[in-house]
């Protein structure tokens, strides 16, 4: 009861958003809403399920961002020509050394170990790097102002969204191989790590995916507002409704994002919800509210640690994915922490750790949130220094300074739901 | 080979900068790890501790050099930093009374106060941005070198230039007074006593009469005090950007684990481990090489084994290796 | 005769909403040694928990030199003269062992060197390791260093968990004898033993506790000699 009621109150804020601020800013809010709430449920499986906190969400967003880039755009012929070959000896080569530095570090003891180990890494990173340097050149000087990339495989961009999520699931897997099992701080600390790094690869290796060059004009799984304006069909429909053609074709190309987004959440969350009641979701539970007696009952924690990190990572990726899908164009540059990883720890706050519609509500609310406490910010500051004479330099610093309001709100929203009310808005069953 | 520029030029490119941020870095990471021993937390926030204390000092700053007080060649916000250090402990004490404590009175759980850090994270780094927004500040007023590239290779006719400016030598002279009132502190005085004892073990600290809260206190005061004293340091030897500050948390967190969490010796140890690997790793060292090799083995490439952006892969992979390998980190630390 | 110096009369209460202890009564004389012993779980720590102010009584109270402390925290109660010596991590590890007995002292603000002095010339062997850290000296040394530590407050009663659990038979002797003669110097002293046997043959008065109750209480040669205890207790 209480959760539909929420909801409703959330579907009120943006038919009002629709009302006051027109409908495509509202539908525009909605669709990254429903992004944001797949990202807050990749979020709640590693945390509300299985008590693991991940502080790289940024990281395994940005992997999943890559994948529309590789599957969908055109493939750049001549850089595959001149450079593809090489490159992809320089990652068997790099995949190869790390492989065999793991199979010495199990076969060996003492000090021979530690010299194999160093011998096979020191000399397989050189080898790497004759192999990849000419490689990356030759890539990247093909066309640099318009490619200068391998490009993608040209496939339909829907196909990148189980892509993204793989990306991003490899990405976990690895992370998880090196850091479950520690002290639940490390594990902080190791993917706060991993996501600046994943982030780094994305803005410099412009080989791949032209780094903080961009990559424009992803193609896209809806048509194109120009195509619909110029389809009489459409045009006909939109003049029956007497919505002029503009509007209408914004409002029915995001209508049918929201749509895509929509079936893929709602896909999500039946999954999950079978899993969460399935024994494999039963004994994640157990696992998480007492670990030493799970682990004295013979469950492997840190096996089972590894599978739900590793699932949630693959949500993340995919909603990253979907978002490139969404924006038509991947920049790197974009992907701070504080708006990809601590804003959506937020929502699964507020939400409800543990509980899947209080992750997707959290989702929507603080997406909404954030995209109006700015203008809500500016007409404060506004309403604050309208007694202040114009000019003065308190006046110029305070309205300036509204556009920070977001961080500040989001701290103290955190705060005050961990205080008061710490299982959030739909608490777990 | 000319062994005496292959020198000149390593100490210029390397081994001074490296210095001069691996002292940085070691009085970040002390914070961190003092934090952990007595609260036993890694405390996100202390990034934006940092940003915040160093917004505050810059602040002063220009207060001062509007009042026309400066410190000569030294630079003014030397001047500003107790006022600094003064403000951000109201603030940061504040943050411990109305938010941490309530969790340590719960007794809750680590991760439960690193996600309460976050959210601490969040609000300081919004007001650090209140009080002086985004771009980047440059509040070095003093003398901006010691020894100058062109006076050096004037002087000794090498071919290299040495370049000392005077923030790195402060950095070093400031961190080496800090780290000696630190440890004095905290093996000489009974308070400072009462901290190592309360690490070591809570309960029979409470037991001996040890007031929890005023442990509690000293430690935030401390640690205040190490992340103003080392974002200053920082902002005057670079210069001042927020975002920077946050990016800062990963080579100081690493820097604090590989020496150990808890252990003051090994975040020093730790601080200059991470620096030095960062710069090597990410220095070209075609010049340094040239000078060194023989005639004709002059290398062809950079030799530079990862672009300067991949500097936070650096902290990362050597954070990995120790959680594999050596999880209490090099001078026992805490926990695992 | 007047009234021992402890008393810890009718305790009943636990951690949670069972009672671990049913009516249970410790008395200690001044300068006399009591021991609780009873087989596992009989509530032998609990009691002493109990006694310091760790666990809260649902009904019963605890007297000391006639003052009643029932109500106050353990910190209070050693500014009232009682130490506690913990069963395990009773040392700073990472500190010195002269470190450690000052942070005993943390609430003295007179002058400690001759309480040191007492607790090195107790244990000679601390005085030779006394820059040494606590955590790396061996476990019958490091029960020196805690019993030293409690000592440094200067208690009028020495409470005990388990001090030689875990350190060799010789190791065990040793400690027994340090503890007679801190006795002697007229501290009661209120031990938890596992090795009844032989810290009841120390004992002034021992306590068998079973299921949280008083089952036996009379002298430690008393109880030594009790064919009933011998049997079910000390293994014939």
């Amino acid at each position: 009861m209480r959760t539909v009621l929420l909801f409703a109150g959330m579907a009120g804020l943006v038919l009002l958003e629709g009302l006051t601020g027109g409908w495509n800013t509202a539908l525009g809010i909605v669709n990254m809403g429903l992004i944001s709430a797949v990202m807050a449920l990749g979020v709640n499986m590693q945390w509300g399920y299985a008590g693991l906190f991940n502080t790289g969400v940024v990281g395994f967003v940005a992997m999943g961002g890559l994948a529309p880039v590789l599957i969908s755009m055109p493939p750049v012929t001549q850089a595959w020509a001149n450079g593809a070959p090489r490159m992809a000896a320089a990652l068997a080569v790099a995949v190869g050394v790390v492989a065999l530095a793991v199979v010495l570090y199990r076969r060996l003891t003492g000090r021979t170990r530690v010299l194999a180990m160093l011998a096979v890494l020191i000399g397989g990173f050189f080898l790497y790097r004759a192999l990849f340097d000419p490689a990356v050149a030759a890539i990247e000087a093909v066309n640099p102002a318009a490619a200068g990339y391998l490009g993608g495989l040209g496939l339909p961009v829907l196909l990148s969204w189980p892509v993204g999520g793989l990306l991003a699931a490899g990405a976990a897997w690895i992370i998880a191989k090196t850091a479950l099992g520690l002290r639940s701080d490390y594990l902080a600390i190791a993917t706060l790590g991993i996501g600046e790094i994943i982030v780094s690869v994305l803005k410099n290796e412009d080989w791949l995916a032209r780094g903080v060059k961009n990559v424009v004009g992803i193609p896209r799984p809806v048509p194109y507002e120009v195509a619909l304006q110029s389809d009489t069909d459409f045009l006909a429909r939109a003049a029956g409704l007497g919505i002029d053609p503009v509007t209408a074709s914004t409002v029915w190309v995001k209508l049918l994002y929201a749509g895509l987004f929509l079936v893929v959440l709602l896909a999500l969350i039946w999954l999950m919800e079978r899993a969460l009641n399935s024994p494999w979701g039963r004994m994640m539970r157990a696992i998480r509210d007492n670990e030493v007696a799970a682990e004295a009952m013979g469950k492997h924690v840190t096996r089972r640690h590894l599978q739900i990190f590793v699932l949630g990572g693959a949500v993340l990726g995919l909603a990253g994915a979907m978002m490139i899908t969404l924006d038509g164009q991947m920049t790197p540059g974009s992907y701070t922490p504080l708006r990809f990883t601590f804003l959506i720890w937020v929502m699964v706050i507020l939400g409800g750790s543990g509980n899947n519609w209080g992750a997707v509500l959290g989702g929507m609310l603080v997406w909404y949130l954030w995209i109006k406490v700015e203008p809500w910010g500016n007409s404060l500051m506004g309403f604050v220094t309208s007694g202040m004479t114009d000019g003065s330099a308190l006046k110029a610093h305070l309205l300036d300074s509204a556009a920070h309001m977001r961080l500040l709100t989001m701290g103290v929203i955190l705060l005050v739901v961990l205080r008061f009310s710490p299982r959030g808005l739909i608490p777990e069953k | 080979m000319d062994l005496l520029n292959a020198i000149v030029a390593l100490a210029n490119f390397v081994l001074i900068p490296a210095t001069a941020y691996g002292a940085q870095l070691a009085l970040g990471a002390l914070g961190v790890t003092i934090i952990y021993g007595i609260l036993r937390f890694s405390n996100f926030a202390h990034g934006d501790t940092m940003a915040f204390g160093t917004a505050t000092v810059i602040l002063v700053t220009w207060g001062f050099q509007a009042m026309g007080i400066g410190l000569g060649p030294l630079p003014t916000a030397l001047l500003a930093l107790p006022v600094g250090i003064a403000l951000t402990s109201l603030l940061v004490l504040g943050t411990d009374r109305a938010v941490y404590r309530f969790y340590r009175k719960q007794k809750a759980a680590p991760v439960i106060l690193v996600i309460v850090s976050m959210g601490v994270m969040f609000i300081m780094n919004g007001l650090t941005r209140f009080l002086i927004g985004v771009d980047e500040i440059n509040f070095d007023d003093g003398t901006r070198f010691i020894i100058n590239a062109r006076d050096f290779k004037e002087a000794t006719g090498l071919a290299e230039g040495l370049a000392l400016r005077s923030t790195q030598v402060i950095t070093v002279v400031t961190a080496v007074l800090v780290v000696a009132v630190l440890f004095w502190f905290l093996n000489r005085t009974r308070t400072g006593k009462s901290m190592r004892a309360f690490s070591d073990n809570e309960d029979l600290a409470l037991l001996s009469g040890i007031n929890p809260e005023r442990v509690v206190v000293y430690a935030w005061l401390i640690a205040t005090a190490l992340a103003t004293i080392a974002g200053t340091l920082y902002g005057l030897d670079k210069t001042f950007k927020v975002f920077n500050y946050f990016q800062l948390l990963l080579p100081i967190f690493a820097a604090a684990i590989v020496g150990g969490l808890g252990s003051p010796v090994g975040a020093i140890a730790g601080g200059f481990l991470i620096a030095f690997s960062e710069v090597g790793v990410t220095y070209a060292w075609k010049k340094v090489a040239g000078y060194a090799l023989p005639e004709g083995l002059e290398p062809d490439g950079l030799l530079q084994l990862l672009s300067t952006e991949y500097k936070f892969a650096v902290s990362f992979v050597i954070l990995i290796a120790v959680l594999l390998f050596k999880p209490t980190g090099l001078f026992k630390g805490k926990s695992v | 005769m007047s009234e021992p110096f402890l008393i810890a009369e009718g305790m009943t209460g636990g951690y949670g909403a069972a009672d671990i202890l049913h009516n249970c009564t410790l008395k200690v004389e001044t300068g006399e040694i009591a021991v609780i012993v009873g087989p596992n779980g009989a509530g032998k720590s609990t009691a002493m928990k109990a006694v310091f102010g760790m666990l809260k009584l649902r009904e019963g109270q605890v007297r000391i030199g006639g003052k009643d402390i029932t109500h106050l925290t353990p910190q209070a109660r050693v500014a009232e003269g009682m130490a506690f010596v913990p069963q395990t991590s009773n040392v700073f590890p990472t500190m010195t062992v002269e470190e450690n007995l000052e942070m005993g002292a943390f609430l003295r603000r007179d002058d400690i060197r001759g309480t040191m002095e007492q607790v090195y010339s107790l244990f000679p062997i601390l005085k030779d390791k006394r820059r040494q850290a606590a955590g790396e000296l061996s476990g019958g040394q490091r029960q020196q260093v805690a019993v030293g530590r409690a000592l440094m407050t200067q208690p009028r009663l020495l409470m005990l968990d388990e001090p030689t659990a875990g350190v060799s038979p010789i190791v065990m002797d040793e400690l027994f004898d340090r503890i007679i003669e801190v006795a002697r110097s007229g501290i009661s002293i209120l031990m938890v033993e596992q090795n009844a046997r032989q810290a009841l043959e120390i004992a002034d008065h021992g306590y068998v506790l079973v299921q949280g109750a008083n089952r036996y209480t009379d002298t430690g040669e008393a109880l030594l000699a009790d064919p009933e205890v011998r049997r079910t207790f000390l293994g014939g």
